[in-house]
């Protein structure tokens, strides 16, 4: 089991208040101590998303080669398509049976929380050792005052952006708000590079910026006591701005799912989408020289602020979490900590060059940040991020409502003309209903 | 030695007696000889088909066991718009596809029953749809009618018929529409196999005797092949129906159930909602009702193209 005397508590929580005014870790005589107590002759099971760079999983599996060499626990990494990976999270929570540690995605550990290790020891030594952890991870990590999950980081989404195209439209840089940024799309269609922002059933990028939007003019799904209320004036004036966006957009979107941008970006068919840094780090490691030079021209941009003022977006986070039924609790949460210790997780970051981004404050100071000024935006992916199910708790009735692509269909029907912004929004109302029911 | 005392034994000689008399009781030996495969069935049919069906009369979610809710699930899906549309895409999936694929697979049938130059070959490579993996040629639709890279727009597009990209998959019922025809590619060459095979068994004599009496090849079909192929239409049919009503890997590769919904299936939004949503009961009552569907199909395929005087050649009654 566990064991963290007092005086872990009483320099844990030191910590964590050096940590937040300070650039942390740092080789102090009072720095954060864990100790787990590895099982004996453990061995572990993990499952995490498949590669979207080669580079994640590459230093992904060196880092656990190294964790085996250091500890003796043998660990079988394995990899799941990002669509199949939260199903079968959730039937290894409903048959006690599989993997020791799942990295799922968003708010996967509210889904069955009494089936998740408390994993609070980890996620205070962390937060203490790294600088703490940004807000948005304590929503999608505790439940009370415990800690189910320890977010691994989230796949940052930005605006990406050909730089030439956008200067040809007549613009600098991605405007920040929200009718500049219509005009910039705009301006781009007209120019022949229209945008492209997913409408299909895409996990990520459509519910990405879909989420974005409404939340950008305050519309909400649900309020902080979990009543729906996304059929409001703040909605339909999202919507309203959705129709218009939407004819700046190339043919097609309603159909695409998560990679369909990348294509189309690649084979220069867009001016501007949402994406994670995964269409840079493809051109730039891309064997055909054509495919190669767009890296100088591709650019990153945060999303526009919109009426409410600060940023909306949500991105794709991944928890880290120990089932109940593992053999070896202690090593899994073990190399859970290992892996988010700076030895690791800066390594791995830079092989990926940021495609998730950290969340723990600490990190913010990591070069690959600074190394590429295009890397830059994603770094607060985290930092600026709301979730899922927000303003709400995040739970069965959040979940089943983002699974239902209830805010996308919404913004769909809107965007394509199906609906009246009205009529889609009532719908939208009536379909979460269902879910959040008392 | 032990074991021959125990076989001098008189006792268990007369337990060895009195079970072979019970052994050569049919009722026993009936009962024993279907134990296997009824245990097979109970537990690999009964028992998940009957734990499906409560779980939709329940709102258990993933991680947690629900409580009974009686028609809860099934009174909230009748008021929800996209179940509704999902229960209408996939009668409409399944009509139009079976319709195709019967059509096409029995004109296929009867050009393979024709003598032609290496049958086997020609034969053995007609399955080749149907012995694709179907996420793999699933893949190859999603590229076919993919939104830029459509090679059947480009091609249209090279010879100056299209000046824009065709929206395959962006537009209700095109997307529809596409999805039916992957799901005719596919299952054509089942239907166009078995009906072949039932082609075979038609006694060439019957033909003989038609065209002896005047009948032209048309007369020859709808007189001595429909009839002959009835029994066999029948049984295929049910299965086809089967398939397409169930389908999901097509759908879920493709489409993911978009755009607007307009291609879920009752099977595709069952898992949506159960496992990536997490509404284990609710998904188990969309599936569920797809049974009575299913049902009907089936008596109506079944029963309805099995009318044996009819098949005889006599009047129905």
């Amino acid at each position: 089991m566990t064991k963290i005397t007092r005086r872990d508590a009483l320099i844990v929580g030191a910590g964590a208040v050096a940590g937040t005014t300070l650039g942390v870790p740092q080789a102090w005589s009072q720095a954060p101590t864990l100790e787990l107590k590895v099982e004996k002759g453990a061995s572990l099971r993990v499952l995490r998303p498949s590669k979207f760079v080669q580079g994640d999983e590459t230093q992904w599996l060196e880092n656990s080669k190294k964790y085996t060499e250091k500890t003796g626990v043998q660990v079988k990494v394995e990899s799941e398509s990002w669509e199949d990976l939260r199903p079968k999270a959730a039937v290894a929570a409903n048959v006690n049976k599989g993997p020791d540690i799942v990295y799922g995605w968003h708010d996967d550990a509210h889904q069955y929380p009494e089936k998740l290790v408390d994993v609070t020891d980890v996620a205070n030594y962390l937060g203490a050792k790294y600088g703490g952890w940004y807000d948005v991870c304590k929503k999608y990590s505790m439940r009370g005052n415990r800690w189910i999950s320890v977010p691994l980081g989230a796949a940052g989404s930005k605006m990406v952006y050909r730089v030439s195209w956008l200067k040809e439209a007549g613009f600098d840089k991605v405007p920040g708000d929200m009718p500049g940024f219509l005009k910039l799309c705009q301006a781009l269609k007209a120019k022949g590079h229209p945008a492209g922002f997913a409408l299909g059933n895409a996990v990520g990028d459509a519910n990405g910026w879909c989420h974005w939007l409404i939340w950008s003019f305050g519309g909400k799904m649900v309020n902080e006591k979990d009543q729906v209320v996304i059929n409001s004036p703040e909605t339909i004036a999202a919507l309203e701005y959705a129709k218009q966006l939407y004819e700046t957009f190339i043919p097609g979107t309603l159909s695409w799912n998560d990679v369909s941008n990348n294509k189309a970006f690649l084979d220069s068919q867009l001016g501007i989408t949402n994406n994670g840094i995964s269409i840079y780090y493809a051109a730039k490691n891309a064997t055909d020289p054509a495919i190669k030079a767009l890296a100088a021209d591709i650019d990153h941009a945060n999303y526009p602020i919109g009426p409410v003022g600060k940023p909306t977006e949500v991105n794709l986070i991944v928890p880290a979490m120990v089932f109940k039924y593992s053999k070896y609790p202690n090593a899994a949460k073990d190399y859970i900590r290992f892996m988010m210790e700076k030895e690791q997780y800066e390594p791995w970051q830079d092989a990926s060059i940021g495609y998730f981004s950290q969340p723990l404050k600490y990190y913010e100071n990591s070069k690959i940040w600074t190394v590429d000024p295009k890397h830059t935006p994603y770094r607060d992916t985290l930092k600026n991020m709301l979730w899922t199910g927000y303003a709400g708790t995040p739970g069965y009735a959040s979940a089943a409502v983002l699974a239902d692509y209830i805010m996308v269909n919404m913004v769909a029907q809107a965007a394509s003309g199906a609906k009246s912004p009205k009529d889609a929004a009532a719908e939208a109302q009536k379909r979460a209903e269902r879910y959040y029911k008392v | 030695m032990a074991a021959t005392a125990t076989a001098l034994d008189p006792r268990s000689g007369a337990a060895l007696e009195k079970l072979g008399r019970w052994l050569d009781n049919r009722t026993v030996l009936s009962v024993l000889f279907m134990f296997p495969a009824a245990s097979i069935l109970l537990v690999f049919l009964t028992y998940p088909l009957a734990l499906g069906v409560w779980m939709g009369f329940t709102d258990v979610k993933i991680g947690r066991p629900g409580i009974f809710i009686g028609l809860e699930n099934y009174i909230s899906l009748f008021n929800d718009g996209v179940f509704l549309l999902s229960v209408f895409n996939t009668i409409v999936y399944t009509v139009v596809a079976t319709i195709f694929k019967f059509g096409l697979g029995l004109w296929l049938a009867l050009l393979l029953n024709h003598t032609i130059p290496f049958k086997a070959y020609v034969r053995a490579f007609v399955l080749l749809p149907y012995i694709i993996p179907t996420v793999l040629s699933a893949i190859a639709f999603w590229w076919i009618y993919d939104a830029q890279f459509s090679i059947i727009s480009w091609g249209l597009s090279q010879f100056g018929l299209i000046d824009r990209y065709i929206d395959f998959l962006g537009v209700p019922w095109n997307a529809r529409w596409s999805v039916i025809a992957a799901n005719v590619w596919r299952g054509i060459p089942f239907v166009a196999i078995c009906l072949l095979a039932g082609l075979q068994t038609i006694s060439p004599s019957l033909y003989e005797a038609a065209a002896l009496d005047g009948a032209n090849s048309w007369q020859r079909f709808r007189h001595v092949t429909v009839p002959m192929l009835m029994p066999i239409l029948a049984v295929v049919l049910t299965f086809s129906v089967l398939f397409t009503f169930t389908d999901f890997q097509l759908i879920y590769a493709i489409t993911r159930g978009g755009p607007l919904n307009a291609t879920h299936l009752m099977a595709t939004l069952a898992f949506q909602r159960a496992i990536p949503g997490g509404q284990l009961g609710e998904g188990a009552a969309i599936a569920t009702a797809m049974i009575p569907f299913l049902v009907g199909a089936t008596i109506f395929s079944y029963y309805g193209l099995q009318r044996r005087k009819w098949q005889q050649g006599s009047q129905d009654d």
